[in-house]
């Protein structure tokens, strides 16, 4: 931390000092307790009004949307209002029981894209850290990880733009096959590749970014083990499986529990960016399925519970994997 | 890090493999070049000439024999990009600016030993890390809040960042206390301490929190879509959305004409990179402190 280390700069403080002294330094007087105590009362104001803006901002837009959640329970109407629309009770969730097809089809899309996100995303930063970690020179690992890293700062309209001038019908690869005399190939707006691509765009955009808290964890490893094992006669795959890898393990396994709470979360933004051409039966996710069908369709009431059901899903998750976590003796994400 | 250990091979360290040394290299290699050969073709396509277009088949350039900046001078001089442009950098300033107000303010407040309420306050920064708000109920409080279709609702819902007040309240408990105790020997208010000590304090995770906010507004996409109706409000996002993703073609009456229209891909890249350069200028700012920014969220959140 540079700014700790830095000493604080005299002048500000010596003039702060200053200009306050004059009436700060006490003067044993009947009065004194009292206006002090006034001051600090002004004092703790002081510091609710410097907060409380962001508080509010907080409480606002974070948790008056739970309140928000009421009309899952209702046959909302958007005229009409949060306290005029009826009541239903839970008839918006029938969708749990009542085998609507669309309701499966997002479920399923949304559980074949965590499950392939998370065995094949999760994976690939760490590979990638331990290639870098293993490079020589400090300099060329730095320009490798800057560039490693920018993708992550892209927007996802950006990253679809880029990727279908890259892999669209007209794009990059599709030039050059067409240079080639070769027949092109089909990638954007296909359904079968559709998930091929989601998940590519998501190792293209965050497999470099996802490398720094697993280097962060390397650098933390102590170097003596690796020397003494080495001392010892072990190879470098030998260290990597018994050094490396177990002390990354609380590290992943936090990592696991987070990526379950929004395991029903998979790339909104990416998906209802590229539905059009490719289909809802392939694309459509539970948050897309929201957004069509409450946003646009006018279905308040089933998309709010939905939302509702998989927010707490998501919250069950979290809370269970953390307690599996701690039952095998790991951090975890809290502590009890 | 210690330096000396990545600079030079330790001694107990065998010879590496020249294999394996290769195909690491290969691997890297690649990656790299995954990353690098779309922003090059991109650039190179916005600048191209309608010939070297055409001679790539309509498709994207690798390689711009012509260069011309018609597509910029086009797609800038005025007009529907021109606009979102506007738009999407005073959404940016202004946003920042009151994140970082709000986001110190609370993080301050926070931060002071004693202060009234703080714990339960943290507690629901706590809860807003786990769990975000749902798209219908998040929708719901901008909705009855009277603010669909204005420029506030691309600010406000996402105006404070949990995780980022969070790193802030470590970095401010991390101040020496002697400081804050001298001052208020001195008599200085907590508003003094705030704008004289903590924050000429702060400034480097200032500067990093600031410009993670501020690619976050510029970046913004879901609220737009979610809250901007009228398309004279639309930001940047929208229009790629629309002009580059959804290849709707872009007329003459969305541009600033000069002579002739420049090609529609040039127009689409120029109107990209546009939007890429703004990211591009901030993160060498932004690489230098993001570790520290990560460490300090990863150690003490």
């Amino acid at each position: 931390m540079s700014a700790r280390s830095k000493a604080p700069s005299p002048p500000a403080v010596a003039s702060t000092g200053s200009r306050a002294s004059a009436e700060a330094l006490p003067t044993p007087q009947p009065g004194t307790t009292a206006r002090r105590r006034r001051r600090l009362h002004r004092d703790a104001i002081l510091l609710l009004v410097l907060g409380l803006p962001g508080a509010v901002a907080l409480i606002v837009f974070q948790y008056l949307p739970l309140l928000g959640n009421v009309i899952a329970f209702q046959d909302y109407q958007p005229y009409l209002g949060l306290t005029e629309s009826d009541w239903v009770g839970f008839a918006n969730f029938s969708f749990l029981w009542d085998g609507n097809p669309e309701f499966l089809n997002a479920l399923k899309n949304t559980l074949i894209l965590t499950v392939i996100q998370t065995v094949l995303v999760f994976p690939i930063p760490l590979v990638l850290a331990l290639l870098l970690n293993s490079l020589a020179g400090e300099r060329l690992k730095r320009l490798l990880q800057s560039i490693l890293y920018l993708p992550h700062f892209l927007s996802w309209v950006i990253v679809v733009a880029i990727f279908q001038q890259m892999l669209g019908n007209a794009g990059m690869l599709n030039t050059f096959l067409v240079q080639q005399d070769l027949p092109i190939v089909r990638i954007i707006g296909v359904p079968d590749l559709f998930m091929a691509l989601i998940t590519s765009q998501a190792i293209w955009k965050d497999a470099g970014w996802g490398t720094i808290i697993f280097l962060a964890a390397l650098s933390r490893i102590d170097q003596e083990q690796y020397e003494a094992s080495a001392v010892d006669g072990a190879t470098a795959w030998q260290r990597l499986i018994n050094i490396t890898l177990p002390a990354l393990k609380g590290l992943f396994i936090l990592l696991l529990i987070l990526r379950l709470g929004s395991s029903l979360s998979v790339g909104f933004e990416q998906i209802i960016l590229q539905q059009g051409p490719v289909g809802l039966q392939a694309s459509e996710v539970l948050d897309t399925w929201v957004y069509n069908n409450g946003v646009l369709g006018g279905d308040w009431g089933m998309s709010a519970a939905v939302g509702l059901v998989k927010s707490v899903v998501g919250l069950v998750l979290v809370i269970g994997a953390n307690k599996l976590a701690h039952m095998f003796g790991e951090r975890g994400v809290y502590q009890k | 890090m210690p330096a000396s250990r990545s600079q030079k091979r330790p001694v107990w360290m065998e010879k590496p493999n020249p294999v394996v040394q290769v195909l690491k290299f290969v691997v890297l290699g690649v990656c790299v070049l995954l990353v690098i050969i779309p922003f090059w073709s991109i650039v190179a396509t916005s600048i191209a000439d309608q010939q070297t277009i055409n001679a790539s088949g309509g498709g994207m350039v690798m390689w711009p024999d012509g260069i011309s900046l018609n597509a910029y001078s086009a797609v800038l001089g005025g007009g529907v990009v021109t606009r979102a442009v506007i738009i999407s950098v005073a959404i940016t300033v202004i946003g920042t600016l009151l994140s970082l107000a709000t986001t110190a303010g609370l993080a301050y407040w926070l931060s002071r030993p004693g202060a009234v309420a703080a714990r339960p306050v943290l507690f629901l920064l706590l809860g807003a890390v786990l769990f975000a708000p749902g798209i219908i109920p998040s929708y719901l409080v901008v909705k009855e809040l009277n603010l669909l279709d204005t420029y506030a609702s691309l600010i406000l819902p996402v105006m404070v960042n949990a995780f980022n007040v969070i790193v802030m309240r470590a970095f401010f408990q991390d101040l020496p206390q002697e400081l804050f105790e001298s001052a208020a020997i001195d008599g200085a208010s907590s508003a003094t301490v705030l704008l004289k000590i903590v924050l000429p304090l702060s400034k480097a995770v200032l500067a990093v929190i600031g410009l993670f906010y501020a690619v976050a507004y510029w970046n913004a996409f879901f609220n737009a879509m979610l809250y901007i109706q009228s398309s004279e409000k639309w930001p940047m996002a929208l229009v790629l959305r629309t002009y580059v993703v959804n290849q709707t073609t872009i007329g003459g009456d969305q541009v600033a004409i000069t002579e002739a229209l420049p090609p529609q891909l040039s127009l689409q890249m120029a109107t990209l990179v546009i939007a890429i350069v703004p990211i591009l200028i901030v993160y060498p700012f932004l690489q230098r402190h993001f570790a520290k920014g990560v460490m300090i969220g990863a150690v003490k959140g």
